[in-house]
């Protein structure tokens, strides 16, 4: 665009725009915020009447998220040699001391290997699916398509029971592969119709010149379209793992032990009495994280995600 | 009593003997709490000794039944021993989820009778009233009243609350002296903040409301049915006592506690009594060794009161949970043993120095325990008092009701007491009817 | 295949003659990268579907696994469809649905307008502003019970510093007039980034050229707006409408968290007390009908909504 052009709009115009979008997002980011700053507080400052907005900040949230503390009589306390570390020092305060790691970073793995490994095989399987939707006369298709589109539309603890009892006759229950599969296959109605969208816009004539060339179609497949695909392949990544990063009813009622994933244990993390706010606020802090960088790193490629393939034209 | 401990802890040597050379690797099931944490410093002693491994399911109170009873209907293997809510054992009993117990009580010399009552029959039988055991009183609970110590003793407040009422600021003797003080604190201005009367139950998504209005309902003439027959209801759930007992905890509600305390349960009220917002706290025993420990509200801040009598009787809701071992396991062998160490007084002794409420004679009778604690006395007058729900096996859906209905009224303010109680014993007479009671 | 097939197939289009010697043939391709998706939607969603609708026919309870289980045909749907409770939870549903779709599409159409005029450092914005909608539901409502609190949490106090009330006068769960509210404001706080992104996505399909051309036809900006922009978004709209849509009518975990259901029923949406039947109280076959009548309810609207939005594509 060559200097004046009349679809940009004026500086004034520009300003304004810019001034109340950032109002939004201060207000919108006031929430997280506070979120965050409570991570940072005492049990005591997180919950003060009326609230604090300046406060002295600690780790204990952080400490406490990481650990499991047990408390000891006065007596036992007095005879302990001095706390080593300044996380021992901080327990020490409360009467108690630390019993040993916490499950949180176990639950944080599990998360990292569920949610990823399933964003991964949905994101494959709606790769391959979308191509052969886009490309080939499957019989029925639109049939399909709309089938796979239904699969989102079922209230998971609907479907909770069955698959819950299907899941304990298979030996799933309570495993990473029962969990990625189930994930992979409540994204991929998401995937497919993402990517299928994506791969209609690459121009036949690619593939058809690389067929020319002497490329199979697997090769074509490889060579040609998926790096034509990949903004779509990435945006899609970023959905499927927002999706299965934070997913609660199924990991709640499905898993415990071994795969239990980090959002069902986070309201789990208690303190002397009630709730420890500031552990649950830095294990939220922490939780985000990762999506959080995926997400800037892929960033580029949000927008045009976002849209679907259905309306793209 | 002392020769029995004895005898079970040569039982114990023997069977530690035998089965020294099979470790396993038990799981024990309970709610994410405070004790929970007491319970795996606790069980050390048990690993040393016993070479088995300990392992833990804490789940959250909001989705600890869900959760548990999910497992145990689908005959999971998760758990070896679960610590089990009061209400369960009837569903554990005869859905056969749990073991009876009675012959390995017999065979180590464990009886029932060194157990507080209360305990024996809310924790362990079932059907009540009977000695068929499922489980070993683990842990004690019961609702009671914490208070501010240092707001009452208040010379300027005692005065005028002497003039206003022609009696001390005191622990109250009756529910209607308790909604006295709490009208009293409400809206009061205390070290230059509005403080409020009392934080009580009102949760709505699981038990919390249920498990706050029985203490006012109990007292005021609620029954759960006849003395001759459980499940006839009409006129004992319905009464006119107790229809004053709920208009009572809605006053109460509307009167007394601070705004926004529509959707409050345990982690709720402590987190409004330690923040400095209330007077009265209503809760389970379980969160008086760590009111103690709080540096706002501890060390001689607060007092304990079991909760007050009403003009037809003298009640407690008991919380509490008994240990069971799960049928569905593997270990049965080992989680067995795992009771048996439980149950030894010296192991019990220190499960209260922890700050698990031990429901064995020995400990809450010895002559110490009472001056043990600032709160160790309510305990015991608490415990004394008690009365639980339901522990049918429909429990759940009978909750469920008692949740609508009750919430309805004290807090959405829908309808009249009457409606509520009424639908209440239509909706519980369905639940029996389905279950072939009535 | 025969000879002269292969040849005749080879004349009328050569290169996929070409292809098929040296690959799989195109069905086959096809065949092996659809079955694997369909597979698994079929074992982890028809397949229990099936299940869920089987058992609603009957009176089974899943924890009660010893107990006889018979068939009792159409009773569990007709005592769903004649309960009174059942259908304020619908409506409650319907609430919850159209405030926080119209909230949703009025704010996140105006954002993306806005971010639109490319501001200075507006990418940066744009991402800050999506957020929200990472974070996990259920962490989410159990953190907005927090700021709701009238004592304690932020928002009452923010309300009260805009307003000049007092911050304890209200409650937002607290009350049967507000709490509907309440969980309409958090569910928009969360999802308006993703219609907002949607939105920008159709703004940035329509090209410079058709805005030039208006501009030639000296159309007003208002008139350039809705005959233009509105038509070209549209789409787009819809589209954001259906996934907020489907999602909202399966809400579940951050009301949950939040509310609890209450006050009273207030708040009590069809997932929730879908939960309690089927988890809480145990009667899996009646649970069982019921999410049959939702599937059924969201699958009939969805499918009327996309024939709706295929002929505003068309247009």
């Amino acid at each position: 665009m060559s200097g004046y052009s009349i679809t940009e709009p004026s500086r004034g115009q520009k300003r304004l725009a810019g001034a109340l979008v950032i109002l939004y997002a201060v207000i919108t980011l006031l929430p997280l915020l506070w979120i965050v700053a409570t991570g940072f507080k005492s049990p005591s400052d997180a919950i003060s009447y009326p609230p604090k907005l300046v406060f002295e900040p600690t780790m204990e949230g952080y400490v406490n998220l990481f650990t499991t503390r047990t408390r000891v009589t006065p007596e036992t306390l007095a005879e302990l040699p001095p706390p080593d570390t300044w996380y021992d020092a901080i327990v020490r305060k409360y009467d108690m001391v630390i019993a040993g790691p916490s499950r949180y970073g176990e639950r944080f793995l599990n998360s990292v290997i569920i949610g990823f490994g399933s964003t991964f095989l949905s994101v494959f399987l709606g790769t391959i699916a979308a191509y052969a939707f886009s490309r080939f006369k499957v019989p029925l298709k639109d049939d399909l398509l709309f089938f796979i589109l239904s699969t989102r539309m079922m209230p998971p603890i609907a479907v909770a029971i069955p698959i819950f009892l299907m899941y304990r006759e298979l030996g799933l229950n309570d495993t990473h592969l029962g969990m990625i599969f189930l994930y992979t296959a409540v994204n991929l109605s998401l995937s497919v119709w993402l990517l299928k969208g994506f791969i209609d816009e690459i121009p036949i004539e690619y593939e058809e010149a690389a067929l020319i060339d002497g490329y199979t179609r697997f090769q074509a497949f490889r060579k040609v379209v998926l790096p034509q695909a990949a903004t779509g392949i990435a945006s899609t990544a970023i959905f499927c793992l927002i999706f299965a990063w934070n997913e609660y009813a199924f990991a709640v009622l499905l898993t415990s032990g071994t795969a239990q994933t980090a959002p069902p244990f986070i309201p789990t993390i208690i303190g002397i009495g009630g709730q420890d706010w500031p552990a649950v606020a830095a294990g939220a802090t922490l939780f985000l994280a990762p999506v959080l960088v995926f997400t800037i790193l892929l960033r580029k490629h949000l927008l045009r995600g976002i849209t679907f393939g259905a309306v793209r034209k | 009593m002392k020769a029995a401990i004895g005898l079970s802890a040569i039982a114990l040597a023997s069977a530690l003997g035998a089965k020294g050379a099979a470790a396993a690797d038990l799981t024990l099931c309970w709610a994410a709490w405070d004790p929970a944490n007491a319970l795996v410093e606790l069980s050390k002693d048990f690993e040393t000794k016993s070479g088995h491994t300990m392992s833990f399911e804490f789940v959250p109170w909001p989705n600890f039944a869900d959760r548990m009873l999910n497992e145990l209907n689908s005959g999971g293997q998760l758990c070896d021993l679960m610590i089990g809510d009061s209400q369960w054992v009837g569903l554990g009993a005869e859905a056969g989820h749990y073991i009876k117990l009675n012959d390995f009580f017999e065979a180590n010399g464990i009886s029932m009778e060194d157990f507080i009552p209360a305990t024996v029959t809310g924790y362990s039988e079932w059907p009540k009233g009977t000695p068929n055991y499922w489980a070993l009183p683990a842990f004690g609970d019961v609702v009671g009243w914490t208070y501010r110590k240092d707001w009452f003793e208040k010379p300027e407040l005692q005065a005028e609350f002497q003039e206003k009422y022609g009696r001390p600021l005191a622990p109250p003797a009756t529910l209607e002296e308790l909604k006295d003080i709490g009208t009293f604190f409400q809206g009061r201005e205390i070290d230059g903040k509005t403080v409020y009367g009392a934080a009580i139950y009102t949760e709505r998504g699981s038990e919390g409301i249920t498990m706050g209005v029985t203490n006012a309902l109990y007292n005021y003439g609620f029954q759960y049915g006849s003395p001759e027959n459980p499940y006839d209801l009409e006129g004992y759930v319905n009464s006119p006592g107790a229809v004053e007992g709920l208009e009572y905890y809605k006053a109460l509600y509307d009167c007394c506690t601070p705004p926004g305390s529509s959707d409050w349960y345990m982690s709720e009220d402590i987190d409004a009594y330690k923040s400095g917002q209330v007077a009265l706290q209503m809760n389970f025993a379980f969160i008086w060794p760590g009111v103690e420990a709080d540096p706002n509200v501890g060390g001689g801040k607060s007092g304990y009161f079991a909760n007050p009598a009403g003009p037809a009787g003298h009640f407690a809701q008991l919380g509490g949970q008994g240990i069971s071992v799960v049928s569905y396991s593997e270990n049965q062998e080992a989680a067995l043993e795992y009771i048996q160490w439980f149950a030894q007084e010296e192991i019990q002794k220190k499960w209260w120095s922890l700050g698990g409420y031990s429901a064995l004679k020995a400990v809450v009778e010895d002559p110490g325990f009472a001056t043990s604690q600032p709160y160790a006395q309510t305990f015991l007058d608490s415990m004394a008092i008690v009365k639980d729900f339901w522990a049918e096996p429909s429990y759940a859906s009978l909750l469920l009701s008692m949740q609508d209905k009750v919430h309805k009224y004290v807090v959405a303010g829908q309808g009249t007491a009457q409606e509520a109680l009424d639908g209440l014993v239509e909706d519980w007479t369905e639940v029996f009817e389905d279950d072939g009671k009535l | 295949m025969s000879e002269t097939a292969m040849a005749r197939a080879a004349r009328a289009t050569p290169p996929s003659a070409a292809r098929r010697i040296r690959g799989l043939s195109d069905r086959a391709i096809a065949w092996i990268f659809v079955a694997p998706t369909i597979f698994l939607l079929l074992a982890v969603n028809i397949f229990p579907l099936i299940w869920t609708v089987r058992l609603s026919f009957t009176n089974f309870r899943a924890n009660r696994p010893n107990a006889e289980v018979s068939w009792i045909g159409l009773r569990n749907y007709t005592r769903i469809l004649t309960d009174d409770d059942i259908w304020l939870t619908m409506q409650a549903t319907a609430h919850f649905l159209f405030w926080t779709i119209a909230l949703q599409v009025l704010i996140g159409f105006a954002l993306a307008w806005l971010i639109n005029r490319k501001f200075r450092h507006s990418d940066m914005w744009t991402t800050i502003i999506v957020l929200p909608m990472m974070l996990s539901p259920a962490v989410v409502g159990n953190f907005w019970t927090f700021l709701y609190q009238p004592q304690i949490g932020l928002f009452n106090y923010a309300i009260a510093f805009l307003t000049g009330a007092d911050p304890t006068s209200f409650s937002m769960i607290g009350e049967v007039a507000l709490a509907p509210w309440a969980i309409v404001i958090v569910d928009t706080w969360m999802w308006t980034p993703f219609v907002m992104l949607i939105c920008l996505a159709g703004l940035r399909s329509i090209p410079d050229t058709i805005y030039e051309a208006a501009e030639c036809d000296r159309a007003s900006k208002w008139r350039q707006f809705w005959t233009l922009t509105v038509p070209m978004v549209l789409p787009f709209l819809m589209l954001a409408v259906l996934f907020r849509g489907i999602e909202n009518f399966k809400m579940f975990d951050l009301v949950v968290q939040l509310t609890g259901g209450g006050p009273g029923n207030t708040t009590t949406l069809t997932s929730i007390d879908l939960k309690r039947e089927a988890f809480e109280k145990w009667r899996t076959g009646y649970a069982s009908a019921y999410a049959v009548i939702l599937f059924v309810t969201v699958f009939g609207l969805a499918s009327i909504y996309v024939k709706a939005l295929n002929k505003v594509k068309e247009r």
